[in-house]
């Protein structure tokens, strides 16, 4: 399945901003991390389709991953 | 040397020094000027005559070395909203009163003549001088010629020209500790302090020093809440990105207003983002990080220069970027960087002003993603006092009352900041609900509905989001008066150590024994305070609400309204 994958802040840093990704169906969020090198305890916040997400979910052909660190401001 | 509240009456042109009232003894910051506020002004009165006062504070632990005390809390009576307000700020003002032993700062009455003043402040004295050199002057002017006249390491706390043209969205601009400015932005206080015919006030804390009752036990205290402070992923992330690492965040969560609250995301969000900034700060030779008081940890704060590698502004913080970016669709950050500068010398709140030029684009005083015209408008027309730049200067409300626009984000005349509660509802709850008018600090539900911090709502849905909000605002309420800044929640909220170690340096500051209820408790009744002022100058229920438009006009992308029933927001007061 394809999906749009979307990084931010230095989840960047050595990799990119935005990517199609040809991925196995099943692939979690988690698994998505894994494979760009992200470790998952340093994932913040997620989103599937600008929609509040966790690491387990799995998302469908077609749809934008964001992965953010833990981050905040106000 | 106990702490004493410094008095000065500008209708007669007097000042003293007092014992601190028993009942005022516990409180600091927000706590103690909205007791004060509550106490000594009739809710009913006009915010710029005579009979409002003009209160200025540090926290319970300003002035100490505990990390991040440096916040100083100014009310009064607000003209922007017609309600109590507090606003707090940076810079080194309140550590500096702090050593003065001075526990609030009260500014009465108004004078009789035409005439501009100055208040200087040290441990033992408090002084008003007729001042004409800096009359009219922007703040960056008031800030560079005073820290070369003054001798020592003094404060300045001053209003540019739109306080001194008592325009409401103006603000007060605190020296930071490079000589920049941090703003008590909300509410309008500049033109209170304007009101008054002061100009500007210097603390001079010579060799003042707070005292500590048990000094091992405070430094113990503060070596925990700093390690705590520091230890957070998301304090780190604050010192490379600042707080406009936001724009990216809320604008895929379909929440970042935009062109004047129509839409949910911006499409040259990118260009304006934290990200962004980050590169061109260090390309530029700027300061990605750096504190706006002595003490900071965190150090959110940044230097901004232009692109000739010159200092263009401090303090870019996500709130001002996204209302003169995304809400103006302007994508230039060094056109939003222009304003910003624009706005801190002229003295105007960033979100309040930024937020009544999108108004006036709505109006077609100028079009949407005109950054220079922007400037101009500010430069030609706000700074110089023209009648357009009166009606801008005067806030979101005012634009949309001149021009017939019925969509004006804003609760209790205060314009929304950068959340669109359509969808992070939680914000709509604290919106409608803050005792102080429109505004995202007093309760930031953001932080479960978006940032995963304090576990987590669906920002989509009413669910827990009242529970939320009153938990936040009570608990800001506390933070407020600790001279804290805001932003050892994200720690406090999910590092079991921070809260206890903030408590551990108040007792050990004090010599008392409170306990996290005595804190809980302390937020509500100040909570209680406020709206007991409030309703007292004639707001009830219905002014708890949001503009129609919020619950008529679905919000691209995700497309909801706000669905909160009457009774749904009034049971926020069920405490």
């Amino acid at each position: 399945m394809k999906l749009t994958v979307k990084l931010f802040a230095y989840f960047r840093d050595d990799r990119f901003v935005a990517e199609v990704l040809d991925l196995p169906p099943d692939t979690s969020i988690q698994d998505i991390a894994v494979k760009l090198d992200i470790d998952p305890d340093e994932v913040g916040i997620l989103m599937i389709n600008s929609r509040q997400s966790n690491l387990q979910a799995k998302p469908s052909e077609g749809d934008t991953v964001a992965i953010f660190p833990k981050v905040g401001g106000g | 040397m106990a702490d004493k509240i410094f008095r000065v009456n500008m209708t007669d042109l007097t000042t003293s020094i007092d014992d601190v009232p028993e009942a005022w003894a516990g409180h600091g910051g927000r706590g103690l000027t909205s007791t004060i506020v509550s106490e000594e002004v009739d809710p009913t009165c006009h915010p710029l005559g005579p009979r409002n006062k003009l209160v200025f504070a540090p926290g319970l632990l300003s002035g100490t070395v505990a990390a991040n005390s440096g916040r100083l809390s100014a009310g009064a009576k607000s003209p922007l909203t017609n309600t109590i307000k507090e606003t707090n700020a940076g810079g080194t003002a309140a550590q500096l009163m702090a050593r003065c032993g001075c526990k609030a700062l009260i500014i009465e009455g108004q004078p009789k003549d035409d005439k501009w003043y100055a208040i200087s402040m040290t441990p033992d004295s408090i002084t008003i001088a007729e001042e004409t050199d800096l009359v009219g002057k922007g703040n960056y002017t008031v800030v560079k010629e005073l820290k070369e006249k003054l001798e020592g390491k003094q404060a300045v706390i001053t209003i540019g020209p739109a306080g001194e043209m008592k325009m409401t969205a103006a603000n007060i601009s605190v020296m930071d500790p490079d000589g920049n400015l941090r703003s008590n932005g909300r509410g309008g206080l500049g033109a209170v302090m304007g009101s008054k015919k002061i100009k500007f006030i210097t603390v001079d804390p010579k060799d003042g020093k707070v005292e500590i009752a048990k000094p091992d036990e405070f430094k113990a205290a503060n070596r925990a809440f700093g390690k705590a402070l520091v230890d957070n992923q998301i304090s780190q992330a604050l010192a490379t990105y600042g707080t406009n690492v936001l724009v990216n965040v809320i604008n895929e969560a379909g929440a970042l207003p935009t062109k004047n609250f129509t839409l949910g995301q911006f499409e040259a969000h990118d260009k304006i983002s934290g990200e962004t900034m980050h590169d061109l700060i260090n390309e530029r030779g700027g300061k990605p990080k750096h504190n706006c008081h002595a003490g900071c940890v965190i150090q959110c704060s940044q230097i901004f220069n232009d692109k000739d590698k010159n200092y263009k502004t401090a303090g870019f913080e996500y709130e001002s970027i996204w209302a003169m970016g995304a809400d103006c669709c302007v994508e230039s950050l060094d056109d939003i960087a222009e304003a910003d500068q624009i706005m801190d010398d002229l003295g105007l709140d960033t979100i309040e002003t930024s937020v009544a030029i999108g108004v006036a684009m709505e109006a077609g005083v100028l079009e949407f993603g005109d950054g220079p015209g922007a400037c101009k408008l500010l430069r030609d027309e706000v700074g110089k006092g023209t009648p357009l730049g009166r009606i801008i200067g005067n806030g979101a409300g005012s634009v949309g009352l001149a021009f017939g626009v019925t969509r004006v984000p804003v609760v209790k005349n205060q314009a929304i900041p950068a959340y669109d509660p359509r969808a992070v509802k939680g914000m709509a709850i604290t919106y409608a609900t803050t005792t102080m008018g429109a505004d995202h600090t007093s309760g930031y539900a953001v932080a479960t509905n978006i940032l995963g911090v304090g576990g987590t709502v669906d920002p989509l849905s009413k669910e827990g989001q009242i529970e939320l909000s009153r938990n936040l605002q009570i608990a800001t309420a506390a933070i407020d008066s600790t001279g804290m800044c805001l932003f050892i929640a994200f720690a406090a909220l999910d590092d079991p150590d921070c809260l206890p170690a903030l408590i551990d340096l108040i007792n050990a500051r004090y010599g008392l024994s409170l306990t996290g209820d005595d804190v809980t408790n302390l937020g509500k009744s100040i909570l209680k305070t406020e709206r007991a002022f409030n309703q007292a100058a004639g707001f009830g229920p219905a002014d708890d609400r949001l503009p129609e438009f919020f619950y008529d006009e679905p919000l691209p992308p995700h497309n909801t309204v706000v669905d909160f029933t009457p009774e749904e927001i009034d049971s926020f007061w069920n405490f």
